[in-house]
């Protein structure tokens, strides 16, 4: 007997439907999910089933929990289902929790207004939530504020908000999304630890997640379901043709060609490379610290790392963005140095940037054609109207756009359009590097994928060199010929990218390859993951920076910073590389 | 939106033709003409005062007065506000700090007293009107601009054009300019009422407009005193005031919510 | 918490010398005297006046001389109202316009935020619009209209409650001015809370709250109420300025003998220690009320204070 019984369910806002016609069901105990790219209509399934959309949609169909059927009851009569029989747990925990009130009180709020407990019995028994979800130091956390808690934490006491109540069904939507991916792999064990005999709903648009973690799927597109069954049977022979196109498109740590190490001289140095901003209260902050990387001709090097990693300090501290407090840059046998807005313009044409997300990275106020073609404005002034326009015209055609997009404003453009037009805008003036700061992560499986081969085909082209940063190792394995691995500031590893995806040397590598979901539901999950959270640039530990969350820490790591040093066609900065291996 | 906007166009024609149309003029004095209710003779659509004067000619040319101070005015706490506030964002850090905490400072005074004080001290001046309104009301247009450029600024199209070399002049008036713009028609559409309601106290106080020259506030002053016996001296130009001043705030709440549509797409 | 405080207080002190020193300024730089409007006066007799008044001294000389007697609580005679020292004026006028404005600001307060959360929960609805619309129409109607306009209806036609001030003891003669100087408050307050419960009520973190289970009462008390009132908080610092400003129409209007009327007078005067030790008492009132403004910001946004 089904716990939820979905029939034919359908959300829609001026006459459009966002979802049309979804019929599923969840057994208890169960877990399913429900992937599909984003506006396939996930979210907006599992929120109508707590009735929680917003006041102009239009809702029809039939949603029963257990017996009751939940479109008829009145939104009081639902807050008896809320919490108590249903949980919810939302994507980003900074927003979803209220910053104004202290954790305890958001808390035990909860358990007051369904009467299960108040005063001091209810505080006890969410310190105990707290403490289960693995918060370290409950008694202070209780007391905290959303703002003082890190984004692992800030998901914990989400977690625990849904589950205090101890309810039947819980409902996780994109809870890991927001989150880094070895406290993604900490979170995700949680929920699974927790949950015992409640059914959960994960929704998400990373196969990875759902392959070793449901039992079931369900797949979302266009606000129709267009496929589903067993976990297991849908990734070994997909049905529909979106499937398939979704599981072609899922970045693989595992699997896929890698490019092969490229010879050829270096184009770009950067010698003990520090960054620092000053912080909040005017304390120093070391963002980068003595990082030394060298780029070749038509290579991509991929810098990886999670937040505080310093990954994208680096590059705006190499562009001139930012200061740098220490180091070198030299490009084309010259040293690059101060602010960008000194430096001659032939250093500044070569070396372009584009960014993570391209709606803030284009001027809402300005047409395509305009955007495009500022560069030549300041960098071939000489040049008429027409000629321009012709360029414009050529740099869009060269990334796969027409010249009909030129009288558009950004907000007429689809993600993978704008940014689009932002490589078009980074590619005008024949750049020799190109930097790409996370400018895929916002964009879905085939738009991605178009993305990265536009690049890989200029690269051949016009032999450009690339530097990559991303979070996402399955993305860099397609498209790095090596790879740079950062935390903290720190440059940790650097290696070819086979050697790094086959035999990676330092533990922290290790760490985020076995923490990064494979989207194959046959492929054993490996170990439990990395424990603890990235410190505080504030105050970073000792000698390695990474030794309070590595198992194979000893004294020497506490004491002495280890230096970047050859180790199996490697460089890697651990005191116990060969120990380990 | 459209509503307030066709109002207003219609009351400010109506101002500027009106007193052609008439064969009155608002300095007649017409001893033998006072204090009529509205009537069709002599062309008094909307009565006479106590001096006989004609009243819809003075309220039309009050009408015209009061925008014109109030469109000035608030021009002028545009222009001060918006180079403050887009100076204090965009520079930023020490500079920024120090010019809010004097912006903070000046907000915090009791400033209608200072303003009364320079009205007193340099003799009604007219132009020092339209000066003293809008050093009353830059305040909060800095405040704003300086919140929106400090956003823009982090925004990283702005980061982009400075990475391709474009030049800071061109930054700020290709880049910045164009997206304060809508947050800046809203404040002055909200303005020009406050303006509007500023210039009436002055009058109250008699330390508005002089006479022949005349302003709503000043007429509605003037119908105020004599509200029991000339009602209608009252209640057409403060009927006509109240009808401007909504105008202005439905439009500024339209063009606000207009604006806010557009962002959040 | 403590820091933040101190570090307000800190800084509202140079805001108050500011004040001084242009109140000073403006007031000197206003041409004529004091004395000016007497009988044109002989000579030597109109030189020991200004010797006995200090108004021959420079101006610096006159400035150090003030704060001194400032420092001391001495805020100097009053040049025009022989007999009194302007201290004992602004004991007399105050206690008044405090309880105008007291319970102007009260009544704005309580029926500001009441209909403008109404409004807000009730969006779209006709509630909502006639809310509005009255609100509109407080804002657009200039304060020295409705003063009268009050009394001609309620005190002359209908003779609910008295005309006049000081002719009366009774307490509903405090009913028509306050309402007519808390009536612009009330429209801008309830748009005010309006537009910022709705912005509230669209975060993130209310649907969590009802995604919890908790009710719409029990969302707004708990969560949503606090975060709302922040702007109406903000604003109150220019609405405590906005009526000390009102307070001079609605004195004038009723004939009430507040600091209001003292000021216009003293300005129209030229009664130089008159029109400073008023502005310069309001200023430091302003300034205190938005320092305990800046510190209630504090304790309900947490971010604030641990920057």
């Amino acid at each position: 007997m089904s716990l939820l019984k979905v029939k034919n369910l359908r959300v829609s806002y001026d006459d459009d439907a966002v979802v049309d016609a979804i019929s599923f069901s969840v057994r208890r105990g169960e877990s399913v999910g429900i992937v599909g790219e984003s506006g396939s209509g996930k979210s907006q399934t599992v929120l109508s089933i707590l009735g929680l959309l917003p006041s102009d949609a239009v809702v029809s169909g039939s949603i029963v929990f257990d017996g009751q059927e939940l479109m008829k009851l009145s939104d009081r009569k639902l807050d008896r289902v809320r919490a108590v029989r249903i949980g919810m747990v939302f994507q980003d925990p900074m927003q979803a929790l209220n910053p104004y009130l202290r954790i305890g009180q958001q808390l035990r709020q909860i358990l007051i207004q369904h009467e299960l407990a108040t005063g001091s019995d209810a505080d006890a028994k969410v310190m105990a939530m707290l403490n289960r979800v693995g918060l370290p130091d409950a008694e202070r956390q209780f007391r905290a504020f959303p703002h003082e808690l890190s984004g692992g934490m800030r998901q914990r006491v989400m977690i625990a908000s849904a589950l205090i109540c101890e309810p039947d069904l819980l409902i996780a939507d994109e809870p890991t999304t927001a989150l880094d991916v070895t406290v993604q792999a900490q979170i995700l064990d949680l929920l699974e630890d927790l949950r015992d005999d409640t059914a959960l709903l994960l929704i998400t648009h990373d196969l990875g997640i759902v392959a070793g973690r449901c039992e079931r799927l369900l797949v979302l597109e266009g606000g129709k379901l267009i496929e589903s069954g067993a976990t297991v049977s849908i990734f070994s022979a997909p049905q529909h043709a979106h499937t398939k196109k979704l599981l072609a498109a899922a970045p693989r740590i595992d699997r896929g060609d890698i490019l092969p190490a490229v010879g050829g001289r270096t184009v770009l140095g950067v010698e003990r490379a520090s960054v620092g901003y000053a912080g909040a209260a005017k304390e120093q902050l070391v963002a980068v610290s003595d990082v030394s990387l060298s780029l070749r001709e038509a290579e991509t090097l991929a810098i990886v790392g999670e937040s505080g990693s310093g990954k994208s300090s680096l590059v705006r501290g190499l562009l001139g963005l930012i200061p740098m407090r220490a180091g070198r840059v030299v490009y084309a046998g010259e040293s690059l140095h101060g602010p960008v807005q000194t430096r001659a313009a032939a250093q500044r044409r070569d070396l372009q940037l584009v960014f993570q997300d391209p709606l803030s990275a284009l001027n809402p106020q300005m047409r395509v054609a305009t955007i495009v073609g500022e560069p030549l404005l300041v960098h071939e002034p000489k040049q008429s109207a027409a000629q321009r326009k012709a360029r414009v015209i050529e740099a869009l055609e060269r990334v796969g756009l027409t010249a009909s997009l030129l009288r558009r404003y950004p907000h007429q453009l689809s993600g993978g359009q704008a940014q689009r037009v932002a490589i078009a805008r980074a590619l005008i003036l024949k750049p020799r590097i190109l930097i790409c700061d996370e400018a895929v992560a916002s964009l879905d499986g085939s738009v991605r994928e178009q993305v990265l081969k536009l690049l890989r085909d200029v690269q051949t082209e016009t032999g450009l060199s690339i530097i990559f940063i991303s979070h996402d190792l399955g993305v860099v394995r397609s498209i790095a010929h090596r790879v740079a691995v950062m935390y903290l500031g720190r440059l940790l590893e650097v290696a070819d990218t086979a050697t790094l995806f086959s035999k990676p040397g330092h533990p922290y590598t290790r760490a985020l390859l076995a923490a990064s979901p494979v989207p194959d539901p046959l492929v054993a999950p490996r170990g439990a993951p990395l424990k603890g959270e990235v410190p505080s640039l504030l105050t970073p530990p000792s000698g390695c920076v990474f030794h309070p969350r590595c198992e194979f820490a000893e004294d020497a790591c506490r004491e002495k910073r280890p230096e970047l040093r050859e180790f199996s066609g490697a460089r890697v900065a651990c005191h116990r590389v060969a120990d380990i291996s | 939106m459209k509503k307030s906007a066709g109002v207003l166009l219609f009351i400010l024609l109506l101002a500027i033709v009106g007193p052609w149309l008439s064969p009155n003029d608002y300095l007649g004095t017409n001893f033998d003409a006072l204090l009529r209710s509205p009537q069709l003779a002599g062309m008094h659509l909307f009565g006479t005062d106590d001096l006989g004067r004609d009243l819809f000619v003075r309220t039309m040319l009050g009408i015209r007065v009061t925008l014109m101070v109030a469109v000035v005015a608030s021009l002028v706490s545009l222009v001060i506000g918006v180079t403050y506030g887009a100076v204090a964002g965009y520079v930023g850090g020490r500079v920024d700090a120090v010019m809010m905490r004097f912006v903070d400072t000046l907000y915090a005074l009791p400033f209608i007293f200072f303003v009364i004080l320079l009205m007193v001290a340099f003799e009604r001046n007219f132009l020092l009107i339209f000066v003293a309104i809008g050093a009353i009301n830059w305040l909060d247009m800095a405040r704003i601009v300086r919140g929106q450029t400090l956003s823009l600024r982090e925004r990283e199209f702005v980061d982009a054009a400075r990475l391709t070399g474009v030049s800071t002049p061109r930054i700020i008036f290709r880049h910045i300019a164009p997206n304060l713009l809508g947050i800046v028609v809203v404040y002055v559409t909200l303005t020009i009422p406050q303006a509007i309601l500023v210039e009436s106290f002055l009058s109250f106080l008699g330390l508005g407009v002089q006479e022949p020259q005349t302003s709503l506030g000043a007429l509605v002053d003037a119908g105020v005193n004599k509200m029991e016996g000339a009602s209608w001296m009252l209640l057409i130009p403060a009927s006509l005031l109240a009808v401007i001043l909504m105008s202005f705030n439905f439009l500024g709440d339209a063009l606000r919510d207009f604006f806010d549509a557009k962002h959040k797409q | 918490m403590l820091r933040y405080a101190l570090l307000r207080l800190l800084g509202a002190i140079p805001t108050l010398l500011l004040v001084i020193v242009l109140a000073f300024l403006m007031v000197h730089a206003a041409p004529g005297g004091p004395f000016d409007e007497e009988r044109a006066l002989p000579a030597d007799v109109a030189a020991k006046i200004e010797a006995a008044y200090h108004l021959d001294e420079t101006l610096p000389q006159q400035f150090m001389r003030y704060m001194s007697g400032l420092l001391q609580g001495d805020l100097g005679p009053s040049f025009r109202y022989r007999d009194y020292t302007v201290s004992e004026l602004i004991g007399s006028g105050f206690p008044v316009s405090l309880r105008l404005g007291l319970l102007a600001i009260l009544l704005a307060l309580l029926v500001g935020v009441g209909s403008g959360t109404i409004a807000a929960l009730r969006q779209g609805s006709l509630l909502d619009r006639v809310v509005m619309s009255f609100a509109m129409t407080g804002i657009s109607i200039p304060v020295f209209v409705v003063g009268p306009v009050l009394v001609l209806l309620f005190a002359v036609k209908l003779h609910w409650l008295p005309a006049g001030w000081s002719g009366t003891e009774s307490v509903w003669k405090y009913l028509l001015p306050v309402i007519t100087l808390a009536l612009p408050q009330i429209a801008y307050i309830a748009r005010l809370t309006r537009a910022s419960m709705i912005d509230v009520l669209s975060r993130d973190f209310i649907r969590t709250a009802r995604a919890q289970g908790l009710g719409t009462k029990a969302i707004i008390r708990f969560h949503a109420l606090k975060p709302a009132m922040l702007p109406v908080l903000s604003y109150m610092g220019p609405a405590i300025a906005a009526i000390l400003t009102g307070s001079v129409v609605v004195e004038e209007v009723f004939g009430i003998p507040g600091l209001g009327q003292f000021f216009v007078r003293g300005a129209l005067n030229r009664d130089y220690t008159l029109v400073l030790g008023i502005v310069i008492f309001y200023a430091t009132l302003i300034i205190a009320l938005n320092l305990i403004v800046d510190i209630l910001y504090g304790v309900i946004d947490p971010r604030v204070r641990h920057r």
